[in-house]
């Protein structure tokens, strides 16, 4: 049963420069700082950077391997406070994924939610804020 | 300076975008999710969905799209082309599955000028075509105010 500080399984995912491209064409998302290295530079970046919503959506496997179903997700959200900038090689950017449960809530319409605070990070640093998703688990 | 007459205001109802059983594939394929409920329309329907089940992002798809016709029209103001996403929640009033008709309707619900950014936060009401709300999502944008004071 889910208690106030289980860990969940770490994840850690490679984000290589085909993902962008694929994730771009899935999500309708074609802002060329997100494939083009010239664009990306002179918007001030490092270089081609993931799309924010990939970097979320990516962090959200974490909860939704551990929650055993995308559905079980009730809120969710997120700070971007560091761009993951992914080379173009055939290793990419590796994001670390961890996270927490830090509450939970007596059975509300049948529902037991549990609060899982998510950290995630790219070359040891933070790539988001804040990043908490509200998830229903059994309730025994 | 973009408009600050729209703050408090909601913009018109998109037309009810149909969500694809194939698109959800496509999107949970282009993230790594590999649960048999966004996959396969058995194991959704088993788990008692009435089709496959989006991954929790995948509103981003259809919400995007209007609120950026909304950024690039010049009578708002905004400087698209150097925003950055300053943070995004998403709330599931229940799972968005494949066949869904779906209604977006963008809520302009704070902006203010910062440390020499423009801070737009929008709301998404996302809602079936009974009016019953599906999802809101909520997404802070940050754009320089570049030679404004």
């Amino acid at each position: 049963m889910t208690a106030v500080g289980d860990e969940l399984p770490p994840l850690s995912v490679r984000v290589t420069r085909a993902d962008l491209v694929r994730y771009a064409g899935a999500s309708g998302d074609f802002n060329p700082i997100h494939w083009s290295d010239r664009v990306a530079t002179s918007a001030g970046l490092p270089g081609v950077i993931a799309h924010g919503m990939l970097t979320m959506a990516l962090t959200g496997r974490l909860v939704t391997d551990w929650a055993g179903s995308p559905a079980a997700v009730r809120t969710y959200g997120v700070r971007f406070t560091r761009p993951v900038v992914v080379p173009d090689d055939d290793d990419g950017a590796l994001v670390e994924l961890s996270g927490k449960v830090t509450g939970l809530s007596e059975p509300e319409g049948g529902e037991r939610i549990a609060k899982v605070a998510i950290t995630a990070a790219f070359e040891g640093k933070t790539v988001l804020g804040r990043a908490i998703a509200e998830v229903a688990v059994p309730s025994e | 300076m973009p408009d600050v007459s729209y703050v408090g205001k909601a913009l018109p109802p998109t037309a009810p975008y149909q969500v694809g059983r194939e698109k959800i594939r496509e999107f949970a394929l282009a993230i790594g999710e590999g649960a048999s409920v966004c996959l396969d329309v058995d194991a959704a329907r088993a788990a008692g969905h009435p089709d496959v089940v989006a991954p929790p992002t995948f509103a981003v798809t259809f919400t995007m799209p209007a609120i950026e016709a909304f950024l690039r029209d010049p009578a708002f103001g905004w400087d698209y082309l150097r925003m950055v996403h300053g943070d995004q929640s998403i709330t599931l009033h229940r799972p968005i599955c494949g066949g869904d008709d779906l209604v977006t309707t963008i809520h302009v619900d704070d902006l203010r000028t910062r440390g020499g950014s423009h801070m737009l936060t929008l709301r998404c009401e996302v809602a079936d075509t009974d009016g019953e709300p599906v999802a809101t999502t909520k997404l802070l944008l940050v754009t320089a105010a570049e030679g404004e004071s």
